[in-house]
């Protein structure tokens, strides 16, 4: 248990007899102590500047991430990260993982099944039976999705390639899927891992491949009802605004309607394959449910950002990606996004001229655009950002439980859906706001406090199972920790130390200090 | 528990929060959320999100090519003997079914009215462009101000006026037409609860901030909460008594009507789900689940409103239209033309208004979609200019070089 055998943070003295009556009405287990010893903060305390580095290049500081660092140094701890791929979990939470059905699933003999099983139903007489079943085929999907997102809660919360973890994030949004639309339900699980994840430290160009081959991204932009002489332009259009180009990247309304005819044909099928002519069978392509089918593309030639892209089936795709991930707009557009999100929320021009520049002479290599940006000056001059949901309550919990395994990532889960950034929840394409603006309103900021106050009080049943058996290990949590001392205690400023002083238990010490500014910018 | 145990419960807590209000006003983070609402206009934007399909809401019937352009999703005709299908407005035009009976009785109150071949000159077809823009309201040749927008405009230029502004969001997070004012508060009232701090604890969060950044927010937002426990505790009370309990987007816009009623005067609610590329039905189906749902909300907002409804208006804007035609998958995609509604107690309704035009292949937009004959900005400033009486240099600090539209309604 955290809180058994630690003292409170809160000054004795500052806290007198109310203190001491609010301790004891707490119901906690923990006693007021007699004495109250603090750690001393020893001698290397981070400084500010590689507080707010680590801070930015992690999901919040804990233990290990702090005790690599300081034996690498900036330069070493960020080529590490750089390289880590895959890196091994703590056994109980890589347990956790392997148990997961979504960690196990076929998408092509899921899609199949799903839709054969949505057959039956709409072929079941009576109607108590069509609820029944179709309630089951809800939750089964309800249950893969949670999964998906547990996965990826549990790897951000404890993969040491803390780095790779934060970039998977980053790029789940900027091809942001939307879980309750068509059959996503049962795919952003294969998606984050199959899509996003290999290619998170890699390069764009691949990035924008497995996105655009994937059903989930098929799926939610409605490119697999995209076909010859019946277009859609959803997915082309947002493929070049919010994926590549940015809106005011260059293209005009004529070349979405000419990337909409070069994707015609490109969708998703978990069942047979097609009838085709025999001249098109040999441009039929179909990996997993992913498939390209010749009969409903449109053969004739495009004009796309002045380029002619002759009409011959899915290499068209293929070059138009090239064409598009190619152009400095592209560059400087994925740039800025990068940049938005880990420097400020407007980012130095100049910072972002030379990220462009890496990105352009790298081939868009990703591990080089952020390595240009983790040693810029511009980011250590960089005034501190104001942490968006997904990172105010990752790094909590990290800060909070530092490497001790979670079991129910459920409170988690629904706090991010209270503050407005679910992963998976995004409905529109243009995934969620980087910036201040978007998370810093009267309403975001009371609703954080009452976050901070869950996971101060460690009532939040983080250690029930799943399922919702309580299984005890409960307590609060002890913030003020060597890794508080280590860190963040040296950089709080004299108004919050106020405020912390005037708590009257160590529950609301936690609610105060994870409420506070320090720990909401990083 | 059973209900004499929850009544009293709900009296400890109101006790609580007179408690709360006290200490507030006494540390100066009061101010006008607790201020009794003097005479008045009150205006609320409802922003239907992903662009919805205006030509099935208001159906231009008398239009061939309406039922040309949409084999599988058009609205039928209104008939004269049916009282469940599309309700005829005049010889043009006919409201969608699934609305016939909130908006369309409202209508004939001359309590609504609509503006056919409304939107803005941004052509990006853009969900996020063409909504920002609009939330923006700045002139298209000028650089785009992201930190402000109309209905925050609005409230400085009446604040400065020494006019009761007091704006409100009911959103999570503040959207960008608010942009530029000081502190709105927002909450989101899908879900309200009761009142997660005590007072200490209040004061103490506020002081973590007291002088810095967000120092306004994080009051504001702690205050609002406060009120909106107190409110719900109201609601509970009340629903013990009735039998019928509200839910979904007419609970929350019941709830957004009694606090407008008390406390706002400037309020703001998005309605998602609207981006209807494929399966878009027609009399039934997607779309006319998400109207229904629309058209009751708004119905028990101006119920809930009581008399104050007559002093009330409520705009509903949407980025753009969408296509003409129907796509290839039974749905459409973004066009630019939109519909805006009116609704008010106290507007001169029953009228479809703006400029015109018969819809015809040869009046549409690129071949493709309703034309903008009705600026928004222009429908705004011109609703605003009437609602608060304003001077050409205040409707011109909101929207500058527009001329407000004078369409007759205040």
């Amino acid at each position: 248990m955290p809180s058994s055998t630690s003292r409170p943070m809160f000054k004795p003295a500052a806290c007198g007899l109310l203190g001491l009556a609010a301790w004891l009405l707490s119901g906690c287990a923990a006693p007021p102590p007699a004495a109250a010893i603090r750690h001393e903060a020893p001698a290397a305390t981070l400084s500010r500047a590689d507080a707010a580095w680590l801070q930015r290049l992690t999901f919040g500081i804990d233990s290990a991430s702090l005790q690599s660092f300081r034996q690498l140094g900036r330069e070493r701890f960020l080529e590490a990260q750089l390289g880590l791929r895959g890196a091994v979990l703590p056994a109980p939470v890589a347990a956790q993982v392997d148990a997961m059905e979504v960690a196990h699933l076929d998408v092509r003999v899921t899609l199949a099944a799903v839709g054969a099983e949505r057959q039956r139903i709409n072929g079941l007489a009576a109607d108590d039976d069509r609820e029944a079943a179709r309630k089951l085929l809800n939750e089964q999907g309800n249950r893969l999705s949670y999964e998906a997102v547990r996965r990826d809660l549990l790897r951000a919360v404890y993969s040491p390639a803390q780095l790779q973890e934060r970039m998977v994030f980053f790029w789940l949004n900027h091809f942001s899927v939307y879980h309750q639309k068509a059959e996503l339900r049962w795919l952003v699980g294969d998606y984050e891992e199959h899509a996003i994840r290999p290619h998170a430290l890699g390069h764009f160009r691949d990035l924008v491949l497995a996105s655009l081959e994937h059903p989930a991204m098929l799926q939610y932009l409605d490119n697999r009802q995209n076909r010859a002489a019946h277009t859609n332009e959803n997915y082309a259009r947002e493929l070049l605004e919010l994926h590549t180009l940015g809106v005011d990247g260059g293209y005009s309304q004529q070349d979405v309607q000419q990337l909409a005819r070069i994707l015609t044909g490109v969708g998703v099928n978990a069942g047979d394959a097609p009838h085709l002519r025999r001249e098109l069978q040999g441009q039929y392509i179909r990996r997993g449910a992913f498939e390209f089918n010749p009969g409903q593309h449109d053969y004739g030639d495009k004009l796309l950002l002045g380029h002619t892209i002759r009409g011959r089936g899915f290499d068209e795709v293929r070059e138009a990606v090239d064409l598009i991930v190619r152009q400095r707009a592209c560059a400087h557009f994925v740039s800025t996004a990068i940049a938005r999100q880990f420097v400020a929320d407007n980012p130095p021009p100049a910072l972002v001229e030379r990220m462009t520049q890496t990105f352009l002479q790298s081939d868009g290599d990703i591990v080089a655009v952020l390595r240009t940006m983790f040693l810029s000056h511009e980011l250590d001059a960089a005034a501190p950002k104001f942490k968006d949901p997904q990172q105010f309550v990752i790094s909590a919990v990290r800060f909070a439980y530092d490497g001790r395994p979670i079991s129910n990532l459920r409170p988690l889960y629904r706090w991010l859906g209270e503050l407005g950034e679910a992963p998976y929840g995004r409905l529109t394409p243009d995934g969620y706001a980087a910036t201040e603006i978007a998370w810093a309103s009267s309403g975001q900021m009371s609703r954080r406090f009452e976050i901070a106050r869950a996971i101060g009080s460690g009532n939040a049943g983080l250690f029930d199972a799943e399922d919702g058996g309580k299984a005890g290990g409960g307590g609060f949590p002890q913030l003020s920790n060597r890794l508080y001392f280590d860190t963040l205690e040296p950089l709080l400023s004299a108004q919050t130390r106020g405020v912390l002083d005037k708590a009257t238990s160590q529950q609301e010490w936690n609610l105060l200090l994870l409420s506070s500014p320090e720990f909401n910018y990083e | 528990m059973n209900r004499h145990q929850g009544r009293a419960d709900l009296r400890t807590r109101r006790d609580v929060l007179t408690l709360g209000g006290a200490v507030l006003a006494a540390t100066g983070l009061c101010g006008r959320l607790f201020a009794a609402p003097a005479a008045g206009p009150r205006l609320l934007v409802a922003f239907l999100r992903g662009g919805y399909d205006c030509a099935n809401l208001l159906v231009p019937y008398s239009s061939s090519f309406y039922y040309e352009s949409r084999p599988t999703i058009a609205i039928a005709a209104p008939d004269a003997t049916s009282t469940t299908g599309a309700l005829a407005l005049d010889a043009d035009w006919a409201l969608h079914p699934a609305v016939r009976d909130s908006v369309g009785g409202l209508y004939l109150q001359r309590q609504a009215a609509f503006i056919p071949f409304a939107g803005t000159d941004d052509l990006s077809r853009s969900h996020f462009e063409t909504q920002d823009s609009i939330e923006m309201g700045q002139p298209k040749n000028a650089a785009h101000d992201y930190r402000s927008g109309f209905l925050g405009r609005l409230s400085t230029v009446l604040q400065g006026a020494a006019v009761d502004a007091a704006p409100i969001a009911f959103t999570e997070a503040l959207p960008l037409s608010f942009a530029g004012a000081t502190t709105v508060p927002n909450l989101s009232l899908k879900r309200a609860g009761k009142a997660p701090f005590d007072d200490r604890q209040v004061q103490l969060l506020s002081d973590l901030y007291a002088g810095q950044h967000l120092q306004s927010e994080v009051a504001s937002g702690l205050e609002l909460r406060q009120v909106v426990a107190q409110e719900v505790a109201q609601e509970m009370q009340e629903a013990s008594r009735a039998a019928i309990t509200t839910k979904g987007f007419e609970l929350e816009a019941e709830r957004m009507g009694r606090l407008m009623r008390d406390r706002y005067r400037i309020g703001f609610i998005d309605v998602g789900g609207w981006d209807t590329h494929v399966g878009e039905g027609g009399s039934q189906g997607a779309l006319a689940t998400n109207l229904a749902s629309l058209g009751k909300g708004l119905q028990a907002f101006a119920q809930s409103l009581d008399a104050e409804w007559r002093n009330t208006v409520v705009v509903v804007v949407s980025e753009f239209g969408r296509t003409f035609r129907e796509n290839g998958n039974r749905g459409t995609d973004h066009g630019h033309g939109s519909v805006y509604w009116i609704l008010g107690g106290g507007i001169n309704g029953g009228r479809i208004v703006g400029q015109q035009q018969r819809v015809s292949r040869a009046t549409l937009f690129q071949d493709r979609d309703f034309p903008v004959l009705n600026d928004y900005r222009a429908v705004f400033g011109g609703l605003f200019r009437s609602m608060w009486g304003l001077s050409a240099k205040q409707s011109g600090q909101i929207f500058p070089q527009v001329e407000p539209a004078g369409l007759g309604l205040i």
